[in-house]
């Protein structure tokens, strides 16, 4: 019986993280950090996630940086919006 | 197929679809695709002054590529049956990928 067993398969039960994807799995129910394209990063509670990425997350601040170009010089600037379930 | 179901017990809520150009439209729910294209009915601009295009606009079709946020009613989640679902969803996708 112990033999059918593929030897991955007993090394998969010694590490419960094989793929990157497992590390995001550990994180949830977690407050996770996420950076995100076009200069947004999200920090909130993670209820969900796919192979695409795609994310659920709850309690969600979303920081925009912007550059404001004024003749003084570019500033950046920090947008925060907060929400309560983002997905 | 996660977040397609997860859409689908979301039909008839109230949802703030923000694009990734920066508009957000504010409507009901109506019905959602495999793409996560979705459908939405009496709408509203959030900043109809800025987007004042869209004012006479009562349903719209969003395509799934152009979506950057989907904010949900938190009371219509049930979060600890999500993040199961989730797991269910990993589980499987890890063993598909086992396989191949």
């Amino acid at each position: 019986m112990m033999a059918d067993e593929e030897p991955s398969a007993t090394t998969a039960d010694a590490n419960p993280v094989n793929e990157p994807l497992d590390m995001v799995r550990l994180s949830l129910s977690e407050v996770v950090f996420v950076k995100l394209r076009g200069d947004r990063e999200l920090q909130g509670r993670l209820h969900a996630y796919d192979n695409h990425c795609n994310l659920v997350l709850g309690e969600v601040e979303e920081t925009v940086y912007v550059v404001d170009d004024e003749e003084a010089g570019d500033e950046i600037r920090t947008v925060k919006k907060n929400s309560e379930m983002l997905f | 197929m996660l977040f397609f179901s997860f859409f689908k017990t979301l039909v008839n809520h109230q949802v703030t679809i923000e694009l990734k150009n920066d508009i957000s439209i504010r409507g009901t729910l109506k019905s959602v695709d495999q793409y996560l294209n979705i459908k939405l009915d009496d709408i509203t601009v959030v900043e109809e002054m800025k987007y004042p295009h869209l004012s006479s606009v009562k349903n719209v079709f969003i395509r799934g590529s152009v979506v950057r946020y989907v904010h949900l009613p938190a009371a219509a989640v049930d979060t600890p049956l999500l993040e199961d679902a989730t797991r269910r969803e990993a589980a499987q996708t890890g063993a598909k990928a086992k396989q191949g």
